[in-house]
C-alpha cells in the first residue's frame, strides 16, 4: 500500500481503526525489557496455547497484543485488557487460564492480580487510576504499550505517519523548522541544545549533502528510554528523522543503536522495510523530490559513542574516539558534512509537534524548559519503571507520588539523575523543579533520563566510587586527564572506602577534579569528576566518617563496618548454613555469634536474617 | 589576519592553528602531542591557552591551541595562572604515569613539579600515549601500529599483538616520539622492530647501509622513483653530483680559454 496524498492515508487509517472496533477485546502483553526479564513469554505463550484450544468466536491469538514497554515495570509481566484498561500485574502462565475464563469470557475482574496501592493498600482495577500513570504526561512515550511495535497498521491507526504527510503536503522546510522552533524542543539526549535552532544552522551550511543521525547509544547503568522507544515504536522515531531530514535537505540518515539491543535493532529494521514498502521511505516520497534513505548503524556497545564527535567516526567505520568541536558538527559531522544529531527521544517528540503545533508543545512543561521528560525511574523506589512527566515537575512529585515512595520503609537519601556523569542531590531539593537549567544549577544534570533513588542504606562514597568506576572503564583514554585523571581518582575513592584516605587525599581530589574539568577533551571527561563533586558537596559529613572515624555511615564498605548478632536473635540456626566462611556459631533457641576474626562481611547472614537480629556497625 | 599573544600582535594565516603561530614566533608553550608532521589530535592537553576575542563581550575560554583555529583579531594568553596550574596538575599525572621518562621529569621540573602526588604506574614504560607514533604510521599509509584498548589500558600496538605485517621499518615512530620509548635495533645489515626483522639495503659503492628492503620497494613503487634510486647513498650521490659539478666547471674554463 503506498502512501501518495492525505486522502490515502486517511482511508488507510480508516480501514485500521474499523479493523479494530471489530475485536471485542485486545489484551495487550507488555514485552518492554522489564516485563521479558519477568518471563512475559511464557505468559504470551500460555495465552496462545489456550486460545488455540479453546477456539473462541471473539478472542482469537488475532487479540493478543505485543507491545513496547508499559511503564511499571516493577509489577512485570504486565497483562492490559483493552478497551477497558483493566490491569494485571505480575502475572504468570497459571493465571492466564482464569484471565480468559472470568474477566474476557465472564467480564469479571481478577482481583488478586490487581495493582495494590502502596499507600492505602486498596486494588486498583484500571491503570488510568494509578497515581503512577496519572500524574504522566506521555508525548515521546505515547503509544508504548498500546501498539504492536512490528505492525505499520497499528502506528497508522494511531495517527502515525501523519505528520510527515502533513509536512511533505503542505509546509517548506523552513516552515518546519520554524515550527519546531517555537515548540522550544531541546534535546533530550542530556546537552538540552534547543533542536530548531541546530536544524536552522545546519539547514543554512553549504555543502555537498547533509545528514541525520539518530543518536540511540543509551549507554547509562540503569536507563531504558531510548531502549523503550526503540523496542515499542520505532515508527514514531523514523517519522521524526524524516520530517528532520526534510528540513534540514538530507538524503541520507542513520541511527545508531547499540548491539546490546537486539529487539531495538530487530524493530526498525522492520519498521524500515514497511516505511520503504508505504513509500514513506526511498526515492521521492509521495511524489515529491525529497528522497531519503534510513540505515541502521549498530555499535559495539563503548559508552563513549553516545558522545557525538565519536559516534560520527564509529558510524564512518573509525574507532569511536571524540574529537575537538571548536567546529560544530552541525558545519562539518559526519564525513566532514553538515550533521545534525538528536537523540530517539527527540525525534519522537516531532511528530506530536507538527501535529499539534509548537504552542500546544510549548505550553507543557515550563518556559526554559518545554514539553515532556522520559525517565527510568529505578533504584529503592516501590514502582520502578519507565515515566514521562511534564519539565517543572517536582523530584518529590516523581519519586514519592509517581514512584510510590521508598520500598521497605526505609528513608530516602539522594537521587541521582544524569547517569554516571550526572550528580546525587540530597533531600533538601526534593522540592526542586525538573528541568535542564534547574538540575544543572544543583550540581546534577539532566542527562539523557537515567533516575536512580537510594535510601539510607546507602553509602554516598561507595556510590562515587562506583561510577567512577564505570567511567575509568569507559573512558576511551585518548587525553590525559580523562584517562589518568579519572583512574587517580577513582584509585583515591577507593582509598576513602578502605578508611585509608587522610583529608589531604580528601583535598587532592577535589583539586584534581576542577582540573579534569578544565582539561578534558569532551563531555565524557569535563563531567566524569561530577559523581565525587556532587557527593562531595552534599554528603561531605560521610566522606570525613570514612577518613577521620572510620566509620561508613551507610554500612556498606566493607573494611569499615562489622556485622554483630543481638538479643532479638532466636536462634533459629537460618544464618550458620548461608555464612560462607563458618564464621556463626551457636545452637538451637540460643543467641548466635559471629567470629570477627573470620567474617569477610559478605552480608549473606544479614540477608537471611528475618528478626532484625543482626545489626551492621 | 593578525591575533594577538599575550599583549603582542602578531600576522596569522587563514587555516592555521593557534598553535602553529606560537611555534613560529617561538612562544614557549609545551605540548607533547602535536608535530608538524602529523594532523592535530589534542591528547596532552599541555598547550591549552586561554582566548577571548573583542566581538564575544567579555566570554574567555580555555582550548587547545593545537586544535583551535585563528582567526582576525582572537585574543591568546599562554600562561594564566589556571592553565599553569593546569599543566601543572597534568604534568602530575603524566609522572604518575611515566616517573623514569627524562623528558617528563625535566618539563615537570620547569613547572615546579618534582614528584608526583599520586600513586605511580607499577611495571611502568616510558610510553605517554600521545599517539605521535601510530598517526604518523598512519598517515603514511601504513597503518602497521595502532593504539589498542581503550583508557587506563590504552596502549600503542601491532595487529593481534603479533609482527605487524604492514611495517616497512622505516623508523618514523621511533623518530616522532617524544619520550624516545619505541626500541629499534640495526645489526650488520638487519633492522629488528616490532618484533619483526629487516633487511637493509648497503650502498652499491660504500657499503653504508641505508634504508629497509620493504621501505626502499615501497618508495619507489608509491613515489614512482627510479628503479636504481637507492642504488647508492646520500654521500655516494653527493659524491657524484660533486663530480659532476666539477666537470662542468672545468668545461666551463675551457670554453672561456677558447673565447680568448
Amino acid at each position: 500500500m503506498k502512501i501518495d496524498s492525505p486522502q490515502k492515508l486517511k482511508e488507510w487509517r480508516d480501514r485500521c481503526l474499523k479493523k479494530k472496533a471489530a475485536a471485542k477485546n485486545t489484551i495487550v502483553v507488555c514485552f518492554g525489557p522489564g516485563c521479558l526479564a519477568s518471563g512475559c513469554r511464557e505468559v504470551y505463550a500460555k495465552f496462545a496455547e489456550i486460545l488455540e484450544e479453546r477456539k473462541l468466536k471473539d478472542i482469537t491469538l488475532k487479540s493478543v497484543k505485543k507491545t513496547g514497554c508499559h511503564g511499571l515495570c516493577e509489577k512485570g509481566p504486565l497483562v492490559v485488557i483493552e478497551p477497558e484498561g483493566i490491569f494485571y500485574t505480575r502475572v504468570k502462565p497459571a493465571h492466564v487460564k482464569d484471565i480468559i475464563e472470568n474477566t474476557i469470557i465472564n467480564g469479571e475482574v481478577i482481583d488478586k492480580l490487581l495493582y495494590k496501592d502502596p499507600k492505602t493498600d486498596k486494588r486498583i482495577e484500571k491503570y488510568h487510576d494509578i497515581d503512577f500513570y496519572k500524574k504522566q504526561t506521555r508525548i515521546a512515550l505515547r503509544n508504548l504499550g498500546h501498539i504492536d511495535p512490528d505492525d505499520i497498521e497499528d502506528y497508522i491507526a494511531a495517527g502515525g505517519y501523519s505528520a510527515v504527510v502533513k509536512v511533505l503536503t503542505s509546509l517548506t522546510p523552513e516552515e518546519v523548522i520554524e515550527e519546531v522552533s517555537i515548540s522550544g524542543l531541546r534535546g533530550r539526549g542530556g546537552g538540552g541544545f534547543p533542536a530548531g535552532k541546530k536544524w536552522a544552522t545546519c539547514r543554512k551550511v553549504d555543502a555537498d549533502t547533509h545528514y541525520v543521525i539518530c543518536n540511540g547509544d543509551e549507554g547509562d547503568p540503569g536507563a531504558f528510554m531510548d531502549r523503550s522507544i526503540m523496542e515499542g515504536d520505532p515508527h514514531a522515531v523514523l517519522e521524526g528523522m524524516i520530517i528532520c531530514a526534510y528540513a534540514v535537505g538530507a538524503r541520507d540518515a542513520y541511527i545508531y543503536v547499540r548491539e546490546e539491543y537486539p529487539l531495538a535493532v530487530q524493530h526498525l529494521y522492520k519498521a524500515i522495510e514497511d516505511a520503504m514498502e508505504c513509500g514513506l521511505l526511498g526515492e521521492n516520497i509521495m511524489g515529491t523530490d525529497f528522497s531519503l534513505d534510513i540505515h541502521v548503524s549498530r555499535g559495539g556497545g563503548a559508552f563513549v559513542c553516545g558522545e557525538s564527535s565519536a559516534l560520527m567516526k564509529s558510524v564512518a567505520g573509525d574507532v569511536g574516539e571524540p574529537r575537538a568541536k571548536y567546529i560544530h558538527s552541525v558545519v562539518k559531522g559526519l564525513w566532514d558534512q553538515p550533521t545534525v544529531l538528536n537523540n530517539v527521544e527527540t525525534f519522537a517528540n516531532v511528530p506530536e509537534i507538527i501535529n499539534k503545533g509548537g504552542e500546544w508543545f510549548k505550553s507543557i512543561g515550563i518556559e526554559t524548559s518545554t514539553g515532556t521528560k522520559a525517565f527510568s525511574l529505578v533504584g529503592k523506589v516501590e514502582n520502578t519503571g519507565l515515566i514521562e512527566v511534564p519539565m517543572g515537575i517536582t523530584l518529590r512529585e516523581i519519586i514519592f507520588d509517581i514512584g510510590g515512595g521508598i520500598k521497605d520503609g526505609h528513608k530516602f537519601k539522594a537521587v541521582q539523575t544524569g547517569g554516571p556523569s550526572g550528580g546525587c542531590l540530597p533531600e533538601t531539593y526534593l522540592d526542586e523543579s525538573v528541568d535542564f537549567d534547574s538540575l544543572t544549577k544543583a550540581g546534577s544534570m539532566m542527562g539523557s533520563g537515567g533516575m536512580i533513588v537510594m535510601d539510607d542504606r546507602t553509602c554516598m562514597v561507595d556510590v562515587a566510587r562506583y561510577f567512577l568506576k564505570f567511567l575509568v572503564d569507559e573512558s576511551c583514554g585518548k587525553d590525559v586527564p580523562c584517562r589518568e585523571g579519572l583512574y587517580q581518582l577513582h584509585s583515591l575513592a577507593v582509598k576513602v572506602t578502605e578508611g585509608k584516605a587522610t583529608e589531604d587525599d580528601l583535598a587532592l581530589m577535589e583539586k584534581l577534579s576542577e582540573f579534569i574539568v578544565i582539561g578534558s577533551l569532551c563531555g565524557l571527561g569535563k563531567s566524569g569528576p561530577n559523581p565525587f563533586l556532587s557527593t562531595v558537596r552534599y554528603f561531605r559529613d560521610e566522606y570525613l566518617a570514612h577518613i577521620r572515624d572510620k566509620k561508613c555511615p551507610g554500612g556498606v564498605c566493607r573494611e569499615l563496618i562489622t556485622y554483630e548478632i543481638n538479643d532479638k536473635c532466636t536462634g533459629c540456626l537460618a544464618c550458620i548454613k548461608p555464612c560462607p566462611v563458618d564464621a556463626i556459631s551457636g545452637e538451637k533457641k540460643k543467641i548466635h555469634v559471629i567470629d570477627q576474626a573470620l567474617c569477610t562481611k559478605c552480608g549473606a547472614c544479614y540477608a537471611i536474617c528475618q528478626f532484625d537480629a543482626i545489626d551492621i556497625k | 589576519m593578525k591575533i594577538q599573544i599575550n599583549g603582542r600582535w602578531y600576522k596569522a594565516f587563514e587555516g592555521e592553528m593557534v598553535l602553529d603561530v606560537l611555534r613560529r614566533e617561538k612562544i614557549d608553550v609545551p605540548a607533547l602531542c602535536a608535530h608538524e608532521a602529523v594532523e592535530p589530535f589534542g591528547s596532552c592537553r599541555l598547550c591549552m591557552v586561554e582566548i577571548t576575542h573583542e566581538n564575544w563581550g567579555g566570554w574567555k575560554g580555555n582550548v587547545t591551541s593545537c586544535l583551535y583555529p585563528v582567526e582576525d583579531k582572537l585574543r591568546v594568553t599562554t600562561h594564566t595562572p589556571k592553565i599553569n596550574e593546569l599543566r601543572k596538575m597534568i604534568l602530575n599525572l603524566l609522572l604518575a604515569r611515566c616517573p623514569n621518562a627524562p623528558e617528563i621529569q625535566k618539563l615537570a621540573e620547569e613547572y615546579g613539579v618534582t614528584i608526583t602526588d599520586f600513586v605511580p604506574r607499577p611495571d611502568a614504560d616510558d610510553c605517554i600515549l600521545c599517539g605521535l607514533c601510530t598517526r604518523v604510521c598512519a598517515e603514511m599509509g601504513f597503518y602497521a601500529i595502532s593504539i589498542v584498548g581503550r583508557g587506563y589500558g590504552r596502549e600503542v600496538g601491532t595487529p593481534l599483538n603479533e609482527a605487524p605485517p604492514d611495517c616497512t621499518g622505516c623508523l618514523a615512530c621511533v623518530n616522532i616520539c617524544p619520550t624516545h620509548c619505541i626500541k629499534y635495533e640495526d645489526v650488520g645489515n638487519v633492522r629488528k622492530i616490532w618484533d619483526r626483522e629487516f633487511e637493509l639495503v648497503p650502498c652499491k659503492r660504500c657499503g653504508k647501509t641505508i634504508i629497509t628492503r620493504e621501505f626502499a620497494d615501497r618508495l619507489i613503487k608509491d613515489k614512482n622513483l627510479p628503479e636504481d634510486y637507492f642504488d647508492l647513498c646520500d654521500d655516494c650521490k653527493r659524491d657524484d653530483i660533486a663530480k659532476n659539478m666539477s666537470k662542468l666547471v672545468i668545461w666551463q674554463d675551457k670554453k672561456e680559454e677558447v673565447k680568448r
